[in-house]
């Protein structure tokens, strides 16, 4: 039968029903109907399915959502100021071409601004690393590499 | 109307501008089709074949039906279906077609076949449900190569016909035999163009609403041919093609993969109907693995007769394409392209073609991005450096030996194509140039000193592309036309709706065919508004694929614009009182030649004629215009890519240290997304040369379903491109444009392999297989040093 838990989702707290077997990305998409979060494969793969668990960047195809009771989560849809303004992760992305089909592009910009904040300076050759994690079939990866580090030179300056 | 690329305004053709599809999509408010939900849906899942080939015993749904939230379990016996699922393509009409049941019938053919579907209130329901439904297999013989399908002996596929073979195509020209004959030396090979896995990041996906009262069926899917899949939708399921909507919601990436009509489509639609809800299905990413079409999967055998300079006098291929269990939409016409493609660039009269098709118990082939040219190209492209090798000529040398030359432009090929246009050595030279292929050897010297082999590779290609002039799907036997729509609606306050038949999935039509917009109509780009892939707009639509969009969808768009022009200019005229050859066009308005004051802008024009006020003798309100544009020939993008990898002796592992792509697209309308179809691409190609490889075992098992197996390149094994663009304009559209989707994938596998091969050259490497995993390399160089 359910269990009940309550998380916190781009500031603001939910208190539900799952079942134990819930995955997160399910609960977002299909209880919170916070559908910016995408899965991409059943293996722990692709990366189209990542978010932001008490601030890591984590695959939530993989996390349950009771895992989640008493945590915050951060999805796609809390990218943006509350006056539209875009992070300037998705500001990047735009500039430098960094999407095409869209589908990945939720999961690589919580990738990207988990590997931002972490590696702040980071090279190229440092981002395609630890992007490797986060699979796009339509750009090569090069305008999201570009994009990546536009947006970590914007977030150093700001 | 010509177009000069150095007066354009901002946002008009030519100008990078960037995309006005990205902000939806950057903020997580895309609307994929798992994002929809409908009052009452259910879900389903489907029971699918664990055996290669298996007769069908007994299914036994009571325990799933036991389960609470499980509605309904659907066999073959119990959809309401009575047809299968139809193929549009039957080249030279002698093809096998044989019937695909939407869910399989008494006998199971592939590893993936859907044999039960069930209905729940979740997609957990619904899989549970799936998992206890029991099914009684009979196993039968399995053949799951090509090859061997088409041995004698071998176990059919279908025991309805005598053997496996589905479809021979062959053409030879009259002086094939005697070329061949004069030829100073004959040089073979053998190339092996393994099977892949599209691999679309979002998986397909559809929901059924069939609505009892009316008959009528809306159909969500991920699709790029939303209007094929309605002609189908109502063939197979009985009802009339008027009463179906099929909506294609955002797509997150296709090629070729959604250029399809498949039982799932067909089955949710059913489902809807028996059980009376809309019925979502949303594709796993191990079910895509068997249940999404596969691409390549052709073995080559050439030959080609050479002079003692390396000049091709005469070239046989024999090739045999894994077609799979069944025919999909086009299976049998994938071929036909690589046919059309064999002899590439380069001026070869003297050709002989066989293309074997065969069905293997295998899940059916059909168009991957490139779809039968990407074959050809690596094939001729491998054979090039063979001849070169054996002759001890240059790379480049051998192929610049046997171009097709500007001034044979229009070149009539020995396939049966007219090449429009094209300068192959300048994409070579430009090349040459920015990879510093001349300077290779002192390079090669340096890895050489780091214990490391080195090696540069090319590729020169040219592709068939804006499929297609109806006339030719016509003599191929497809039963589709290949001509595409427009319609351009100006509204009262001067804004613009495009509506096409083009279905983009990440190629931003919306962004391009605003900038189109703004430059043949003066609509500033953010006031045009383009709908797509919805059956409700459009009148029909032949949808995004064989990079058509722009040189088939964009000319009909051109198209409706001038239409719409012409017609605001007999506006203009009558509201400015003079005639319309007193006219000239700003760019944004109609003004009396040399009186700048006596104008009539679009808006003020968009306005008059639908307030209709004032409108000339003849003429009916609203500015608004429709095309359906037949192209009257293909189009033939070309290029030169440029590779240059270094070999890990130790490990076996390939780095790629460079690679330098020149295209030639014609004229672009945004180079920014040209540039973005062009390394996406190129990193597809990358992926079959250095990863990718569906395979099976000899039972049939798919050993390579998930992306555990089956690997897709990452970030971190890809290399940053260099891009370069020559331009020919396409003479066979106003606007020049020949295309830019495939072009990467089928430029890039030849070069990375060929770049592998010069490395380990030394080592007396001729030849190697695709792909390139380390395990293999290591294995090559073990045996050339033993």
């Amino acid at each position: 039968m359910g269990e009940t838990i309550t998380v916190t989702v781009n500031g603001t707290a939910h208190t539900a029903e799952v079942e134990p077997r819930t995955l997160l990305v399910h609960f977002l998409r299909e209880q919170l109907n916070l559908t910016g979060t995408h899965i991409g494969c059943d293996t722990s793969t692709c990366g189209c399915c990542t978010v932001h668990l008490d601030g890591d960047a984590v695959l939530s195809c993989s996390t349950l959502a009771v895992q989640c009771d008493g945590r915050e989560v951060r999805t796609v849809e809390g990218l943006q100021a509350a006056d539209g303004t875009l992070h300037p992760i998705q500001q990047a992305f735009h500039e430098n071409h960094g999407l095409q089909c869209g589908y990945c592009t939720p999961g690589m910009m919580m990738a990207a601004v988990g590997i931002i904040e972490q590696q702040p300076n980071a090279t190229d050759e440092e981002i395609r690393d630890a992007l490797e994690g986060n699979l796009c079939r339509c750009t090569g990866y090069q305008n999201i590499v570009a994009s990546i580090r536009a947006a970590a030179d914007q977030m150093a300056r700001s | 109307m010509a177009v000069d690329y150095t007066t354009q305004a901002t946002g008009g053709i030519g100008d990078a501008v960037l995309r006005k599809e990205d902000r939806k999509f950057v903020t997580g408010e895309g609307r994929y089709v798992d994002d929809l939900k409908l009052p009452g849906m259910l879900h389903a899942a489907f029971v699918r074949s664990p055996f290669g080939h298996a007769r069908i015993t007994s299914i036994d749904a009571s325990a799933a039906l036991a389960l609470p939230g499980v509605h309904a379990v659907l066999t073959n016996e119990s959809l309401p279906v009575e047809t299968g699922v139809l193929s549009a393509s039957n080249p030279g009409g002698d093809v096998r077609h044989p019937e695909q049941a939407i869910l399989a019938k008494e006998i199971a053919r592939y590893v993936g076949e859907p044999v039960a579907m069930v209905i729940a209130d979740d997609r957990y329901l619904a899989r549970d449900g799936a998992d206890l439904v029991h099914v009684e297999y009979d196993p039968l013989p399995v053949v799951v190569d090509a090859e061997k399908a088409l041995e004698d002996g071998a176990p059919l596929v279908h025991a309805e016909y005598d053997s496996n073979l589905v479809k021979t195509l062959e053409h030879v020209t009259d002086g094939f035999d005697d070329a061949m004959a004069k030829a100073a030396k004959v040089i073979k090979l053998r190339v092996d163009n393994q099977r892949l896995t599209p691999s679309a990041m979002e998986t397909r996906g559809c929901i059924g609403d069939w609505q009892e009262a009316t008959g009528e069926v809306t159909l969500y899917t991920s699709t790029q041919v939303a209007h094929f899949v309605r002609t189908f939708v109502s063939i197979v399921c009985g009802t009339s093609e008027a009463k179906v909507r099929v909506v294609t919601p955002d797509v997150g990436g296709g090629f070729g993969a959604k250029l399809n009509t498949y039982r799932e489509e067909f089955a949710v639609c059913a489902a809807s109907h028996a059980v009376g809800h809309p019925v979502k299905w949303i594709e796993d990413r191990t079910e895509a693995g068997v249940a999404t079409i596969h691409g390549r999967a052709q073995v080559q055998y050439y030959e080609v007769g050479v002079t003692d300079e390396g000049k091709i006098v005469a070239l046989k291929f024999d090739a045999v394409q894994n077609n799979g269990a069944y025919n999909m939409l086009l299976t049998p016409s994938i071929s036909h392209l690589t046919l059309f493609m064999v002899p590439g660039l380069y001026d070869i009269q003297d050709i002989s073609i066989r293309i074997r098709q065969a069905f293997t118990n295998t899940t059916p082939t059909d168009a991957y991005r490139g779809a039968g040219r990407p074959e050809a190209t690596h094939g001729i492209e491998r054979l090039m450096d063979a001849i070169a090798d054996d002759l001890g000529i240059d790379a480049a040398e051998v192929r610049r030996r046997n171009f097709i030359k500007p001034e044979q432009f229009p070149y009539s090929s020995a396939t049966g194509l007219i090449y429009d246009s094209g300068s192959y050595d300048a994409n070579l030279d430009a090349a040459l140039e920015l990879s510093d292929y001349a300077g290779f050897e002192a390079r090669r010297a340096e890895s050489e000193a780091k214990g490391k082999y080195r090696g540069i590779g090319l590729s020169t290609y040219v592709e068939v592309c804006g499929l297609a002039p109806s006339a030719v799907t016509a003599a191929l036997g497809i039963g589709a036309p290949g001509w595409e729509h427009s319609t351009v609606r100006l509204h009262p306050t001067g804004k613009a709706t495009v509506i096409t038949g083009t279905s983009p999935h990440g190629q931003g039509h919306a962004t391009s065919w605003s900038q189109i917009t703004q430059t043949e109509l003066g609509i500033p780009f953010e006031d045009v508004e383009v709908i797509h892939g919805d059956t409700a707009f459009q009148p029909y639509g032949l949808g995004t694929y064989g990079s058509r969009s722009l040189a088939v969808g964009g000319i009909a768009l051109y198209r409706s614009l001038g239409k719409v022009r012409e017609k605001a200019r007999e506006l203009a005229a009558h509201l400015l009182e003079c005639s319309i050859d007193d006219l000239e066009w700003t760019g944004t308005a109609w003004q009396v030649k040399g009186s700048p004051d006596r104008s009539k802008t679009i808006q003020e024009l968009a306005y008059a004629g639908w307030t209709s006020a004032s409108l000339p003798e003849g003429i009916e309100p609203v500015l608004e215009a429709t095309t359906f544009h037949d192209p009257p020939n293909f189009t033939f993008p070309s290029g030169t890519h440029v590779c240059e990898v270094e070999i890990d002796p130790e490990t076996g592992r390939i780095e790629i240290l460079k690679y330098t792509a020149v295209d030639d697209c014609g004229n672009v309308i945004n180079p920014l997304i040209v540039d973005g179809q062009v390394h996406g691409g190129i990193i597809q190609g990358l992926g079959q040369a250095l990863f990718e490889e569906t395979v099976y075992a000899e039972d049939g098992q798919m050993l390579t379903p998930t992306f555990v197996e089956y690997l897709v390149p990452s970030a971190a094994d890809v290399p940053e491109m260099t891009l370069s663009r020559t331009t020919t304009p396409s003479p066979s559209n106003p606007l020049g444009v020949k295309g830019i989707g495939e072009a990467g994938t089928i430029g890039a596998s030849a070069a990375i392999v060929n770049a592998a091969v010069d490395a380990l050259s030394g080592l007396g490497v001729r030849h190697i297989e695709m792909p390139m995993q380390p395990a293999r390399i290591w294995n090559v160089i073990q045996e050339a040093k033993s």
